[in-house]
């Protein structure tokens, strides 16, 4: 039996490169092919949620109504989030899971291949349900993604759209990360155990059970959602014995590890990209597993700091605190680890380690204003204010979306051979980190100041910063279409100097990837390799 | 990790998922579309359905020719393995939200509503002065009017014996495959099968009880709810499970499967007694307390 | 204009603090109450340690960045491990945290006792206006954006906001408390969600139809104070603010004898006869305020979401059947029948029928009204448990 495959094995691997035309990214399995969709189709998405974010700011420029009106600024915040976290920033750490997981842990491919194709056409399915109630009657959601009940089911002829969106987004992530769970478990080459993973597949792994742990439940949620308003059920529903915060619970029983869903990737690949430029090994490899591993597990226990001020008994409010206040440990543990990996090594500042290095800052930022919220009384002043707003995009915009900019950068020579632009590359970088801290760091004082989020207008005290606020916001949105360009640029040759196999310097001391060719072939480590960095740990 | 890593089966190019995702996506628009009250929405349904169950059968006839023609190592059936065993516990999670909303409703917001406990329950009684906490209720509102609540020893007993039994014919048709006796993994599989069929018409029974004659249905306030959201999709669940056992039956009476190879036959049966464990839960905390 | 405030806020960003507006802050603001006050040194304190740990770690990491460069010449050293250390940064934030929290527990518990509370305040939110229910005496009013407000903020309306005193954050008809009074709030809502808050009370609460949310508060100092509501609840949830005067005690029993007063004198409009043309110039205001922001001030409606009044079929058709719908609501349609007293009722009841194009020509009266009001179920409090 195995003389037969071993045979098919060698028409299918070594005869075979990819189909041609269009077809060929339709029924494609292979990783990298699907690895590209995903990062397209997240580039593209990123595109059209920054499109919205920038609807948001524009209304936000002045106090007083200019643009929009009030309902179709409630869809644009909730489309923006929507699409930012379902159509962005997930599928592209999955667009590197892809490309990268059996690249580093020396696979052939995804352990389940035909699956992953499934994975990436049901998100373009969700999006595209998603995408079309903003066509449609009575406009798209506009309760805030986090379709809290009763207001959610208000929503129009949009209401079934988006919750079956959710299913169709729920089945896609969890194909996904089961495809990933079942690589890193089964596929790994003989000498890659688990402790010698690279950071970037160990996130990956503990995010994968995050998802499979939290895409049910939301879709349960909105499962109920759906009967409420169709079905005559009671779930959120006083009079018949339900609770609209019943709703809160299961969602962010969800939403908690769903943010970390964003982050624990965002954590690879940091502590993938630091040490190659520090040309040191990362600092404190396990503790980095176990800190990854805490987080994951406490963000199940956390999830009510999203409703301390939704009326809990005492205990609750009380518990959720000190729980919250805890994940400040293991966060902390990594971004000291980082700092170390950096201290007395040789750095050298290409655009990957730039982005990298402002991650680590601007993410610590955020994590400051994560422990403040932490404290309950006070985030009874903080709680759904411009505060909170700063809080959750330092965490996402300087630091997801800084990382996926800094893997791009990384990896996209080794992917294509061709070398980017480093000077445009920095410029887009300095462009981003400024104007992203003159976007986000005044909604801090917003917060503070007193005013609420998800509003369309505000009171006139307001403005000024609002204003800067805004002109940031269209910076660093018109910045990103260099960061295109870049990328377009690259692929399609790049500086025109071929890059060698291990892209930087020394990178093949850091991982299996840098051992193969630039460009790397459509089919790779057909075979096992015999061996694997080992140096560093 | 697996000596035979060299033979792990890549296949290069994959026809199914596109059909599956347009059948999906026009099911799911055709139902909101009907939800919204549009005609067309029927129609798009059974349009998406259709190219979904060809989909199914098209792909799974794939998987099955596949593996017969040993294209699949040791390596692919570990891979198949893990993924059912995460796709299970995808499952229990979606579970466990209802048997979360079960728990939080009966112990928490209940009893809040009749100004019990802490936190809300200190006043907002206030708002339904004569709404007493009780299990089963249907709300202060008397939402959906008087329901009789289901009992647990009729049908419902009957249903736990008959699920338990069939968890048993189908490890005694494992016990067949593995010891290489054909007509005792039939006749495993078809008892189980005959048995989960039977208890999803003792379903449909109790439900038209439930709605014809004790006023029980899925708007009886939040006991309907969770009791119909809980039953309704544990049923679908043992739809689904025996339709997997019937196929792999007719897998078996061609000749498929053996000791070693048989991940189809392993995934129905633990899909099989993930249903079963389901089922006890929910005879316990939907229909016993 | 425009490019002035542009140049200005530029400017701010250069120098990272201005003035150009009187009553703007960069931080928390402290607050009349005490638990406000405690509040926000908490809010300090924790500013602070994270400042602290802020100019540690970023110190560390700028000065490795700029001295162990490759640039420099420095040589990589190969240390990647030390379990002394990462004992070391576990355990020092550890105990960072536990002196972090022992405060904050003790705010929180405070925050939490509504005991001994002199007198109690029931909040409701409605889309899109709150309603107050002074339990002790029996005052109960709606309060909603103030007009100059309401027209300044709509969609091109063409008026400076700038030009509109207190922009959003008035109302037409504010709340008025004690002080030095600990006031028991009760929280509810009519339809969706809503968040109260005021921060110079220190803290926000949720309102969750079908379910009462305590909070408590004793303002220490006479003036008004004022907020938003703080949970997405629909198109209007940027417009529907709080203002809060807290008097002195002698100033407060004045404004309650008066607001009695005031409510007898009501009743008694609502007895009396009005002319239709008295109900329609009253209907009209009425209409403005509470009818106009989804049916739109000329009553078109928005399609697809809110129906027209505009020869409206329900309008044009059987007087009783307009009335009912108004009194009990439908879908996204408030149940007006406990929010409007019986002559405003009336009065926009008439203005619809012959008002924004329809002219249909009958009227009713507020005594009509007030006998279908009384018809409607009324929730009892029965505030036994405290």
């Amino acid at each position: 039996m195995s003389a037969v495959t071993a045979e098919h094995e060698h028409d299918e691997h070594h005869d075979h490169g990819p189909e041609k035309g269009l077809l060929r990214w339709i029924i494609t399995t292979n990783h990298k092919d699907i690895g590209t969709l995903y990062l397209l189709f997240a580039l593209a998405m990123f595109f059209v949620g920054g499109a919205m974010a920038l609807v948001i700011r524009a209304e936000l420029f002045e106090p007083g109504m200019q643009f929009v009106s009030p309902q179709f600024f409630n869809s644009m915040t909730t489309m923006h989030a929507l699409v930012m976290v379902f159509g962005a920033v997930m599928p592209a750490f999955v667009g590197f899971a892809n490309w990268q997981i059996p690249l580093m842990i020396g696979a052939p491919d995804m352990a389940l291949p035909r699956m992953n194709n499934m994975s990436f056409w049901m998100l373009v399915g969700g999006i595209l349900l998603l995408a079309s109630t903003l066509f449609m009657e009575g406009g798209a959601p506009a309760s805030g993604w986090t379709l809290y009940p009763p207001l959610v089911l208000q929503t129009g002829a949009a209401l079934p759209f988006a919750i079956f969106a959710v299913h169709m987004l729920g089945i896609s992530s969890i194909m996904g990360a089961i495809n990933i769970i079942a690589t890193i478990f089964n596929m790994r080459a003989p000498k890659m155990t688990l402790m010698k993973m690279p950071l970037f597949v160990w996130t990956w792994l503990i995010t994968a059970f995050l998802l499979i742990a939290i895409m049910p439940v939301f879709a349960g949620a909105v499962t109920m959602l759906l009967t409420d308003r169709f079905f005559d059920t009671s779930f959120f529903n006083a009079a018949g014995g339900g609770d609209p915060v019943l709703y809160q619970h299961i969602f962010w029983f969800f939403g908690h590890p769903e943010v970390y869903v964003m982050i624990l990737p965002t954590f690879g690949v940091a502590s993938t990209i630091i040490p190659v430029f520090a040309r040191k090994p990362l600092f404190g490899y396990s503790s980095m597993v176990y800190a990854t591993a805490a987080i994951a597990f406490l963000s199940f226990i956390v999830w009510a700091h999203h409703m301390f001020t939704v009326g809990m008994p005492i205990a609750g409010e009380l518990y959720f605190m000190y729980a919250t206040m805890l994940i400040a440990i293991p966060t902390g543990v990594k971004i000291f680890n980082w700092t170390a990996t950096m201290w007395q090594g040789s750095m050298t500042f290409e655009t990957p380690m730039l982005f990298s290095i402002a991650f680590v800052v601007l993410f610590t930022l955020g994590g400051f204003t994560g422990l403040m919220m932490a404290l309950a009384p006070v985030d009874f002043q903080y709680h759904d204010t411009y505060f909170i707003v700063a809080h959750f995009h330092y965490t996402l915009v300087p630091a997801s979306i800084f990382i996926l900019m800094a893997g791009g950068y990384f990896w996209l020579p080794k992917w294509t051979g061709n070398m980017y632009d480093e000077k445009l590359a920095k410029f887009h970088f300095w462009l981003s980190a400024i104007s992203v801290n003159i976007l986000f760091f005044p909604q801090h004082f917003l917060g503070l100041a007193g005013m609420p989020r998800r509003i369309p207008d505000y009171a006139v005290q307001f403005a000024d910063w609002n204003m800067v606020s805004s002109i940031g916001a269209f910076i660093f949105g018109f910045s990103q279409l260099l960061f295109l360009y870049i990328v377009i640029k690259t692929i399609k040759g790049g500086t025109g100097e071929k890059v060698s196999d291990e892209v930087w310097e020394d990178a093949h001391k850091h991982g299996l990837e840098w051992t193969l060719p630039s460009p790397v072939p459509y089919h790779t480590f057909a075979t096992p390799p015999e061996k694997i960095p080992t140096e560093h740990f | 990790m697996m000596s035979t890593q060299g033979a792990y089966y890549i296949p290069h190019k994959a026809t199914w998922p596109i059909a599956a995702t347009i059948g999906l996506m026009t099911l799911l628009a055709g139902f909101a579309n009907y939800l919204n009250g549009n005609a067309a929405g029927s129609t798009f349904m059974l349009i998406g359905l259709s190219i979904f169950i060809i989909m199914i059968g098209g792909w799974f006839t794939l998987q099955a020719t596949e593996s017969e023609t040993g294209m699949y190592n040791k390596g692919v059936g570990i891979s198949y393995r893990m993924a059912m065993m995460w796709f299970i516990f995808s499952e229990i999670m979606f579970f466990a939200v209802f048997f979360g909303t079960l728990w939080y409703t009966r112990n928490l917001s209940v009893d809040w509503l009749a100004s019990v406990g802490d936190g809300p329950g200190r006043s907002s009684g206030m708002l339904w002065p004569s709404f007493e906490s009780v299990w089963p209720t249907n709300g202060p509102g008397n939402v959906g009017g008087e329901y009789e609540p289901m009992g647990a020893f009729g049908l419902p007993l009957l249903n736990t014996l008959i699920l338990l039994t069939s968890g048993v014919t189908c490890t005694w048709a494992h016990h067949g495959l593995i010891e290489k006796n054909r007509s005792q993994l039939i006749k495993g599989l078809a008892a189980t099968v005959i048995l989960g069929f039977i208890f999803v018409a003792f379903q449909a029974i109790e439900y038209q009880e439930a709605y014809h004659e004790m006023g029980l249905t899925l708007g009886s306030g939040i006991y309907g709810s969770t009791f119909f959201m809980l039953t309704g999709f544990h049923g679908f669940h043992v739809c689904v499970g025996a339709i997997i056992l019937t196929v792999v039956l007719f897998r078996s009476s061609k000749g498929h499967f053996t000791p070693e190879n048989h991940f189809a036959f392993e995934a129905a049966a633990w899909y099989w007694h993930f249903v079963d464990v389901v089922w006890l839960g929910l005879f316990i905390f939907v229909y016993m307390m | 204009m425009k490019t002035k405030q542009l140049f200005a806020s530029l400017l701010l960003m250069a120098y990272g603090l201005g003035t150009a507006q009187a009553d703007y802050t960069l931080n928390l603001m402290e607050g009349v109450t005490s638990i406000s006050k405690d509040v926000y040194g908490l809010h300090m304190l924790v500013l602070w340690v994270c400042v602290f740990i802020g100019i540690v770690v970023f110190g560390a990491m700028f000065y490795s960045i700029y001295f162990h460069r490759k640039s420099r010449g420095y040589q990589a050293s190969n240390f990647h491990e030390s379990t002394k250390v990462e004992i070391l940064w576990t355990i020092i934030p550890t105990v960072i945290l536990i002196l972090l929290a022992i405060p904050a527990t003790k705010v929180m518990l405070e925050m939490d006792d509504v005991q001994d509370s002199e007198m109690t305040i029931k909040v409701t939110g409605w889309q899109w206006k709150w309603e107050y229910e002074y339990l002790d005496s029996g005052i109960r009013f709606f309060s909603s954006l103030d007009e100059a407000s309401n027209k300044a903020r709509q969609l091109n309306s063409g008026i400076d906001p700038r030009t509109v005193p207190n922009y959003l954050l008035n109302v037409d008809k504010p709340l008025v408390v004690p002080i030095n009074t600990k006031i028991r709030f009760l929280f509810t809502a009519a339809d969706v969600i809503h968040s109260w808050w005021v921060p110079d009370l220190g803290w926000k609460k949720d309102t969750i139809p079908g379910f009462i949310n305590e909070a408590w508060t004793s303002v220490e100092k006479a003036g008004t104070y004022r907020g938003q509501c703080t949970e997405l609840c629909g198109k209007d949830h940027g417009f529907m603010p709080i203002v809060v005067i807290a008097m002195e005690k002698a100033d407060y029993a004045a404004w309650v004898a008066e607001q009695k007063s005031a409510a007898v004198e009501a009743a008694s409009a609502a007895e009396k006869d009005w002319t239709q043309e008295d109900l329609i110039a009253q209907g009209e205001k009425v209409y403005a305020n509470n009818c106009a922001s989804c049916h739109m001030a000329d009553g078109a409606g928005i399609a697809g979401t809110f129906p027209a009044v505009s020869n409206s079929p329900v309008v044009l058709g059987d007087m009783n059947a307009q009335v009912e719908l108004m009194l009990n609501g439908k879908g996204m349609m408030p149940a007006f029948g406990q929010m409007l007293d019986p002559v405003d009722f009336a009065a926009v009841a008439t203005f619809i029928r012959n008002g924004l194009g329809n002219a249909v020509g009958d009227s009713i009266q507020p005594a009509a009204i007030k006998s279908l009001q009384a018809a409607i179920p009324e929730v009892v409090y029965d505030d036994d448990d405290e």
